[in-house]
């Protein structure tokens, strides 16, 4: 940009003066992003160097540079791998039953808070909901076998003193799902509601006065008043987050994840992590990843697209 | 005053329409109580069961309440020199990296905020796109293992220390709450931007960068995904998540016997109740006072989305 000016002022003395001027203006805002820039240049444009590795046969030993251009055979050779499939149907299905579930709660929780006049029970609620947000999924985790092993869960312990059979949340397959499922509910109901409620303070008392008027009551106040209100909030929330149907958090997946129960923990992040850093099938990895990303973006514009076409304001 | 006795009277009488509002309310408080209590009870029962005798935990007798009491558990894993050892290190990159990325926030956003700055609009483009297409992990580990930061303090500071979104936030946030004829005003007085940004940008701006730092010390201080990556030959540099990730959830690792002197061989299901307690402990204690910023912070991003 500012070598831009420099030649254009050649031509032009007027401009020059001009440009100089701006700059003895404006030279210390381009030393303040300088750093910010290499960052995102060294830390985040450094890193696509390494896509390259999707269509080379990476050998450690010649190197990323060294390694043979193979095309699209390591691309050929990964969504012909019999995990590839499982993967990536796991991952769509996992993430949409997540959205199906974890979504309407914090939705129907902001509405029953909404509801609460005690200002007291309303906080001490409010500060209990938002706490699974601020742990780490390692603790969330734990906090699963604690509750829910076989041998020592105590929700295992209580049902078999009520006398029924030990349910293997963790250890089978289906009951993973659900159990993975419901965590994730107990994860970010709470925190979601903020955003409801947000935007439940911003409808009109008016509305609600002219809806007593004609004689509704708290659930008709409920379902035709506020829910219209907020509906542009749920929207533009829902297309977001259809926007993320191909990404799976890694570290979700894999604090919850035990061998005796792999079949719906293979999602896209895990797998990338088992071939790449542990197998260190390095351009396969890559390539899956890279996959993942475009269908992601993918994604995320369409819903972007979509939003935007619906009157909401788009993400971008 | 007619009304008002209208009101006192109708708060008297039992009228259908005030029987089932209160039944409404009580609906509604038994469910919100419910679902609030499962967000505190299995903190309870960790807790108890960590404070336990162990016989009582081995025999799965530890519902809500402790049975008996010993602070075996906790002892040793302060004994534990690799367990100290990783809370020392979670610590310091914690610093660290909230440091470095506030600073790098807060110039980028000041000058991104600037609106008739010269190619403010392809910086932010490229700024922005990282956001919505990640090179992946492998990419990532390759650079890092290029960078030769691989098992140091580095990869777990300087990679994700600068967030696209935290700056948009905080972008978004100086724009609408800082004045650019504030600003003007500054310029014409013969302030240059360093001063400008110091000492009346900064100063205005205290909650968002209150908010802003604490996104990214909570995002440290509970990430272990890069560690897993990253942290592999040097076991002396593992965060404290990664730490309890081997102890307590794959369970492949054991805990150090340092504390031989305590005698009594602690249960792992106690030590493990322990680990995930003094894990949390720090996040539950400063939760309640950042809480405020937290819900601030989340708005600020919701209502620019």
């Amino acid at each position: 940009m500012k070598e831009k000016k420099g030649t254009q002022a050649v031509e032009k003395p007027k401009r020059r003066g001009r440009g100089m001027l701006y700059l003895k203006k404006n030279w210390q805002l381009y030393v303040l992003i300088i750093l910010p820039l290499l960052f995102i240049f060294i830390f985040k444009y450094g890193a696509y160097g390494g896509l390259t590795i999707a269509f080379k046969n990476y050998k450690a030993a010649k190197g990323f540079a060294g390694s043979d251009w193979v095309g699209f055979k390591i691309f050929e050779k990964i969504f012909t791998h019999r995990d590839f499939g499982r993967a990536v149907k796991n991952t769509l299905f996992i993430n949409l039953l997540d959205l199906f579930f974890s979504f309407p709660a914090p939705i129907i929780l902001a509405l029953l808070l909404n509801e609460v006049r005690v200002k007291w029970f309303k906080k001490v609620t409010q500060t209990l909901l938002y706490l699974p947000h601020f742990l780490s999924w390692v603790i969330i985790g734990a906090l699963a076998y604690q509750l829910f092993s076989l041998s020592n869960g105590v929700v295992n312990a209580l049902i078999a003193n009520a006398g029924g059979s030990p349910i293997p949340f963790l250890q089978e397959d289906t009951w993973w799902l659900i159990t993975y499922l419901l965590i994730g509910v107990w994860q970010t109901m709470g925190w979601g509601t903020i955003i409801y409620l947000a935007a439940i303070t911003s409808v009109s008392p008016d509305l609600y006065e002219a809806a007593r008027v004609d004689g509704a009551g708290r659930w008709m106040q409920c379902w035709h008043v506020t829910l219209p209100c907020i509906r542009s909030t749920i929207v533009t929330l829902l297309i977001m987050n259809l926007g993320k149907l191909m990404q799976g958090s890694f570290e979700r997946i894999y604090a919850l994840y035990n061998a005796k129960a792999s079949e719906y923990s293979t999602m896209i992040p895990v797998l990338v992590y088992r071939w790449g850093i542990e197998g260190g099938k390095l351009s396969e990895a890559t390539a899956l990843g890279l996959f993942q990303s475009i269908i992601g973006l993918i994604l995320v514009l369409l819903s972007d697209f979509v939003a935007k076409r619906l009157g909401e304001d788009g993400l971008i | 005053m007619s009304t008002n006795t209208a009101v006192v009277e109708n708060k008297k009488a039992w009228t259908a329409a005030r029987v089932r509002n209160l039944i409404i309310d009580i609906v509604i408080w038994a469910i919100l109580i419910i679902v609030s209590l499962l967000c505190l009870l299995p903190f309870i029962h960790v807790l108890s069961k960590s404070i336990s005798e162990e016989a009582y935990v081995v025999a799965n007798k530890v519902v809500l309440l402790p049975k008996g009491f010993s602070l075996n558990a906790y002892q040793k894993i302060f004994a534990d020199a690799s367990i100290m050892r990783s809370m020392y290190v979670t610590v310091v990159v914690t610093i660290s990296f909230t440091v470095i990325g506030m600073f790098l926030t807060i110039c980028a956003a000041y000058v991104l905020s600037r609106r008739n700055l010269k190619g403010r609009k392809v910086m932010t483009f490229l700024i922005m796109l990282t956001m919505y297409f990640v090179a992946g992990t492998i990419p990532d580990y390759l650079l890092m293992s290029n960078l030769h930061m691989l098992d140091t303090w580095w990869c777990l500071i300087l990679p994700l220390c600068f967030a696209p979104y935290n700056l948009l936030i905080m972008k978004n946030n100086f724009q609408s709450n800082i004045s650019d004829s504030l600003i003007e005003a500054a310029v014409i007085d013969g302030a240059n931007h360093f001063t400008i940004l110091a000492k009346i940008v900064v100063p205005l701006s205290k909650p968002i960068i209150a908010t802003i730092a604490l996104f990214y010390a909570v995002g440290r201080w509970n990430a272990y995904q890069d560690a897993l990556y990253y942290i592999k030959q040097n076991t002396s540099l593992r965060p404290l998540q990664l730490k309890l990730y081997y102890l307590v959830v794959a369970a492949t690792e054991s805990f150090q016997a340092e504390g031989g002197n305590i005698g009594v061989l602690t249960n792992p299901e106690v030590l493990k109740a322990a680990c995930v307690i003094f894990a949390t402990v720090p996040i539950i204690i400063v939760y309640p006072f950042l809480q405020k910023y937290f819900v601030q912070g989340t708005m600020v991003g919701a209502v620019k989305e």
